[in-house]
């Protein structure tokens, strides 16, 4: 956090000021160990491990917050009879699929509900990463379950969950993540005697901690902990994801992901929603509580605010005009479609992958194999000059004067010389004013798109063709200003926040909705950020000036909450846990929920309040469900739906580890997605044969001098010279094993790539004893590429494509290598050098590791089908 | 109060003639809270418009700058310490990393074999040359090359990271400190500076011209803490401004405006020295018992620090000398001395005339 957030961890310090403990699990001892109270060093890749087994502190010493735990999770539910764990299975869940590699869900339904999950088809699922629409989509769970509320039943989820986790021992924490005993007991102590009534835990994670093959389900561990403990909704609790850059939370909101529309609408799916009402429907979830039951009017007002007049209820809103996934159009997936010719085009904005994506061979061998490239960026970043100046070009795979790629560069405006909002990790947006103008050429990407919008729809003008009718149509008529006729960055807001048709008055909360068509709203859940018609992402009252929560800071999405399912901050009967911790309550007197913050709940539906047998919806939320969003109204420590790897985390090992998994006979998450193609080779892991020919570990990550693949450090002097060369660093134990000499050159080495760089020897680093060896970790800072002031090799060209299967993020936190002294071979050498590794390897040609490495696949195929 | 003003306790503004001066103004730079950003660095560079110190990989843990020079007005000092098991058990929770009855940070952790004596070696080198040469520290040397010992020096020791010389891994910290000019009640640079280019500003901070500067390079042989420096090319002599303009505005020195921990304070050095004298007094309470001032005690060698520090540490092991004096505090005394001289000599040419005349 200190390394990358440094403004944010003022905040932590200005905690550990007031007493708070800081613990900091990582690989490496970066600037946030040296400033934490407790550094916990950690074997890459085993995050669930470790997890898992303060979950089993937390359950064989009854630590959870019990109350809290019974009212507002579902540890009380009861699961099918069908359901079996990976205890039984040997690391597989019931109901895997060998030869499609997936799970059909059906038996880790509560008690009662498997039909529902009958018709679901997970190869879709995962092919679209359709889980990461349940980021705030929700899946589909009905609120009418079986339930014990002693706990005593050996099918609820608090048992499952106690058995599951039961093998999470101290001693395999040890063995698997190569933390001490001492050092784990210390970090279980503290977590649970500072959670409860009185205190909260807040758990924190940089979005590295989301890049494995089982990226979700890290997150989820980290959440069942949590949860276990009451931290969720309250004050100085949660797990607060810290994003990579300034608006990230702000581009899945109003997302540049394939499988999203604005709001986390799911992009429509041309097998499964072929009409309007097929689509609306698979988001409300008839029959379920909460806020997802007003879909059709969310989905209405954005289609309303792209096709305007246009979209009306005889015409199902222009739904026809929408573009439909026919499969995985993943960032990888479209990589692989550019090497094969698939795809001619391709936008690049603010954004490197030359440098910054995994695998650096392949996306510029993809980009070589284009018709055109559009780059916008501050600088000649490398994806604009990989035709002249890569390793491919370095190695003849690249032939500068045959490459076919015509390449557009286009400068851009940086966040100072363009205003708009960033939506930061709490999801609060803030509006930025434009300090000075961009220079020459450059222009913001509102003015991009918009005028690019402009001109094609003028050479389109006339036309009668269909195709055609959908960019016709568009409403595209922002207002503009000054001699570049640059839109109105205000009027954009405005459209987002939404307005009544005919009024043209902004909406104050997406509740104003309508699925008529008489309103607009171009991101439902940001509906309020221009209440009233005034810009409430402007607003600056200092923080003295009002409560802790600082409402008036800038907006917050949805209605202005700062902490989300904060219902939860009061006890059943709607009183505050303690006076402590008081956040929001309900006030009996005047008959509605009252607090430092907004609540996150019906302000005046009182904490008794029990649905009726056939409620549906928002109506079907009782007065102590906190978490309005789900279909039961609970925080889910048993996800029967929604993920496709399993209803718990289970630790499997990296795909690419130096040992066997010591938990389960499976090794790898068997539902990771697998790219099988020549540029896209893994190593050999346990039980094959030959893993000593990478037997080191590395992991990639960022400094605090440079931002992300570089384009806006490299190239500044000032930020530059801070970090002036590519290095990578290793324990003085692992560079006496391997002739390494601080600052002198060496390299490192997988089936992919070689990078080179000055060696850092530090004591940062320290060799882990795992089950019965050493492992030696590596890591690389990524932000290098040929360009700019401060230049070197690119270490994401080290890594591979295998992928966590619901979200599609690509195992990008450890692989295995091998690391040598001295410069790495230039040219064809270099092709001959990494084909020897591949050769000794057994990797030559292709080479991914086996999916399934337990015997027990058949028998969980049968349990989830019962009738086979 | 001394004879003089060249020595000792006092207030430099009306000491150099403002009258109605405003309150003297400093920096407190705490270390304990520094999280090594370097935002000060490139704040400092940006508002005062420094050039690139250069692009030079120093191995000094992740300080690329050096030092103070011309070129770095700021500099974020990076120092990875081993810290012996017995020392540990003498502190308790704080700041800084681990703590005595805390685990240590690398506790259980296989000892091996220290590495090869190539590899040592090449550890305790720091790298090639700068752009532009790091203020030299006067006093003990840098530890670059120092012989093996388990006693920590400053930079990067001879010893491997992470390792004492019987080959067991070691506890350790990591130390990041902001240093900049100290801006001294009793400057040397400004004592010696023959064109007037450094004068006192109203604010008791000590500035150059660059206008008038002739690049002489007195300044530089008269700063005890090797701050001021002259730059290539250009001869002239450059450091911190406390940001003269920005003060002059009522606006905070870019350093402290960047900083996000607070770790550098900018104010009034009366309010500094009371906050720091309670930060310290709290952190010796949690068991941070290394933790000392420095630089804040008007009775030192250079009468009190308009810019001081709280350290964690002993100075040397930041790099900074243990006990600074102005040289011009031996000026009166060296007169004295020398007007003796002169007129020991004067006596003897009279005398030695005196003799001519006699023998005429």
């Amino acid at each position: 956090m200190a390394e990358c957030h440094p403004v944010g961890f003022q905040w932590a310090m200005a905690a550990k000021e007031r007493g708070a403990k800081i613990f900091h699990v990582d690989p490496r001892f970066t600037r946030t160990s040296a400033l934490a109270s407790t550094y916990v060093p950690i074997r890459a890749g085993t995050d669930i491990a470790f997890l898992g087994g303060v979950i089993n502190y937390i359950l064989s010493n009854e630590l959870d917050f019990r109350e809290y735990v019974l009212a507002y999770t579902n540890a009380a539910t009861i699961v099918s009879e069908d359901f079996r764990d990976t205890e039984d299975l040997d690391g597989l869940f019931s109901g895997y699929d060998p030869d499609t590699g997936v799970y059909d869900p059906v038996t880790w339904q509560y008690q009662g509900h498997e039909p529902q999950a009958a018709a679901r088809d997970t190869v879709i699922e995962r092919e679209t990463a359709s889980p990461l629409q349940h980021e705030s989509h929700g899946p589909g769970v009905s609120w009418r379950v079986d339930r014990d509320e002693t706990l005593r039943h050996p099918r609820c989820v608090y048992q499952i969950l106690k058995r599951h986790f039961a093998r999470y021992t101290p001693e395999v924490v040890e063995q698997a993540c190569g933390i001490p005993r001492e050092k784990f007991d210390e970090v279980c102590r503290a977590w649970t005697e500072n959670s409860g009534r009185d205190r909260t835990t807040a758990l924190v994670y940089s979005v590295g901690w989301t890049q494995h093959s089982v990226g979700a389900q890290y997150i989820r561990t980290g959440a069942i902990i949590q949860l276990l403990l009451g931290n969720i909704g309250r004050p100085g609790g949660g797990v607060l994801a810290l994003r990579g850059h300034a608006s990230i939370q702000g581009s899945t909101d109003i997302p540049t992901l394939f499988n999203l529309l604005p709001g986390y609408l799911p992009m429509p799916v041309a097998q499964l929603h072929p009409t309007y009402s097929d689509w609306v429907t698979s988001i409300c979830h008839p029959k379920q509580k909460g806020f997802w039951h007003h879909a059709p009017a969310y989905c209405a007002s954005l289609l309303k605010a792209y096709w305007g007049e246009a979209a009306t209820p005889d015409n199902d809103f222009c739904y026809g005009y929408m573009p439909r996934l026919t499969g995985d159009h993943g960032i990888y997936k479209q990589v692989f479609d550019m090497i094969d010719g698939k795809i001619k085009g391709y936008f690049l904005m603010g954004q490197n992958p030359a440098v910054g994506s995994m695998n650096g061979r392949a996306q510029r061998l993809g980009m070589a194999n284009l018709d055109w490239l559009v780059v916008r960026d501050l600088f000649e970043i490398e994806s604009a000059t990989w035709w002249k100046n890569s390793v491919e070009v370095e190695t003849g795979e690249i032939v500068p004067t045959e490459c076919r790629t015509e390449v557009f560069f286009i400068p851009a405006a940086s966040h100072v010389e363009k205003e708009g909002t960033f939506t930061q990790t709490q999801r609060l947006l803030q509006w930025r004013e434009k300090a000075l103008d961009p220079p020459g050429d450059a222009r913001s990407d509102l003015w991009f798109f918009y005028h690019l919008g402009r001109i094609v729809r003028q050479k389109l003008a006339g036309s009668t063709l269909p195709r055609d009718r959908a960019i016709l149509d568009l409403a595209w008529d922002y207002p503009t200003h000054g001699p570049h006729d640059e839109p109105s960055a205000d009027a954009v807001l405005r459209e987002i926040n939404g307005y009544d048709v005919k009024t043209g008055l902004t909406l104050r909360t997406f509740g104003q909705l309508r699925d008529d068509g008489s309103t607009v709203g171009g991101c439902w859940i940001y509906c309020g950020v221009y209440a009233d018609g005034v810009n409430q992402a402007a607003r600056r009252r200092p923080g003295g000036e009002q409560n802790y929560v600082a409402p008036e800071w800038g907006w917050a999405w949805p209605d202005n909450r700062r902490i989300l399912y904060n219902r939860a901050s009061a006890d059943p009967q709607g009183r505050p846990w303690s006076e402590r911790k008081a956040y929001v309550w309900w006030d009996g007197k005047k008959g509605c929920w009252d607090g430092y913050d907004q609540p996150d709940f019906e302000k005046t539906k009182p904490p008794s309040y029990r649905p009726g047998p056939d409620a549906e919806g928002v109506e079907a939320i009782a007065g102590d469900d906190p978490f309005i969003m789900l279909g039961d109204g609970k925080g889910w420590l048993y996800a029967s739906s929604g993920l496709l790897d399993g209803p718990m985390p289970t630790h499997y090992e990296p795909p690419e580890s130096l040992v066997r998994n010591p938990l389960y006979g499976q090794q790898a998450n068997p539902v990771r997605k697998v790219y099988d193609r020549p540029e896209n080779i893994t190593h050999p892991s346990p039980p094959e044969p030959h893993v000593g020919v990478y037997p080191y570990v590395f992991t990639i990550a960022r400094l605090t001098e440079h931002h992300t693949a570089g384009g806006m450090s490299r190239y500044v002097e000032h930020l530059a010279e801070l970090q002036p060369e590519m290095f990578f660093e290793v324990s003085p134990e692992l560079a006496a094993e391997r002739g390494l000499t601080h600052l002198d050159w060496g390299h490192v080495v997988t089936a992919r790539g070689v990078v080179e760089g000055r060696v850092l020897v530090t004591d940062r680093l320290t060799p882990l004893p795992v089950a019965d060896r050493v492992v030696h970790q590596i890591w690389l800072p990524y932000h290098w590429g040929p360009n700019g002031w401060s230049r070197g090799d690119s270490a994401n060209d080290l890594g591979g494509m295998v992928l966590d299967p619901n979200v599609l993020i690509q195992e990008g936190k450890c692989g295995t290598c091998d690391v040598r002294p001295g410069r790495r071979p230039q040219g064809r050498e270099l092709v001959t050098y990494l084909n020897d590794y591949r050769r000794r390897a057994g990797i030559l040609e292709s080479h991914h590791t086996p999916i399934i490495t337990t015997d027990t696949a058949a028998e969980s195929y049968r349990q989830g089908r019962p009738d086979k | 109060m001394p004879e003089n003003s060249l020595y000792g306790p006092l207030d430099p503004a009306p000491d150099a003639g403002y009258v109605d001066a405003p309150p003297r103004m400093g920096f407190f730079t705490d270390t304990s809270v520094c999280i090594g950003c370097k935002a000060c660095e490139v704040a400092c560079k940006e508002w005062n418009n420094v050039p690139e110190h250069g692009l030079d990989l120093l191995g000094m843990s992740y300080d690329n700058t050096g030092g103070l020079t011309a070129n770095s007005w700021r500099h974020v000092a990076f120092i990875e310490q081993p810290v012996s098991r017995d020392r540990l058990a003498d502190r308790g929770t704080g700041v800084g990393g681990q703590a005595g009855n805390q685990p240590p940070a690398f506790a259980g952790m296989p000892t091996t074999t220290v590495a090869a004596p190539e590899s040592a070696v090449a550890a305790a080198t720091t790298g090639k040359e700068t752009g532009t040469e790091p203020g030299v520290v006067p006093g003990p040397e840098p530890a670059a090359a120092a012989p093996a010992t388990t006693q920590f020096l400053g930079m990067p020791s001879s010893v491997l990271p992470g390792q004492l010389p019987g080959g067991e891994r070691t506890d350790f910290r990591w130390l990041m400190m902001s240093n900049v000019c100290k801006h001294c009640t009793h400057a040397g640079c400004l004592d010696v500076c023959p064109t007037g280019a450094l004068f006192r500003t109203e604010f008791g901070t000590v500035v150059v011209q660059e206008d008038i500067c002739n690049g002489c390079g007195y300044c530089i042989s008269g700063c005890p803490y090797g701050v001021i420096d002259q730059r290539k090319g250009d001869g002239r002599a450059w450091k911190c401004t406390l940001c003269y303009d920005r003060l002059r505005d009522d606006m905070m020195p870019a350093c402290a405006k960047a900083c996000p921990t607070e770790s550098i304070q900018y104010g009034p050095l009366d309010e500094l020295r009371e906050r720091a004298a309670a930060r310290l007094e709290h952190l010796h309470g949690i068991g941070e018992t290394s933790a000392r001032l420095y630089g804040n005690d008007p009775e030192d060698g250079v009468g009190g620090d308009g810019a001081f520090f709280l350290l964690l540490d002993e100075p040397e092991v930041y790099g900074l000398p243990p006990d600074p004096v102005v040289p011009t505090r031996d000026l009166p005394e060296m007169w004295r001395t020398a007007g003796k001289a002169a007129l020991t000599m004067a006596a003897a040419v009279a005398v030695a005339f005196l003799g001519l005349g006699r023998r005429r």
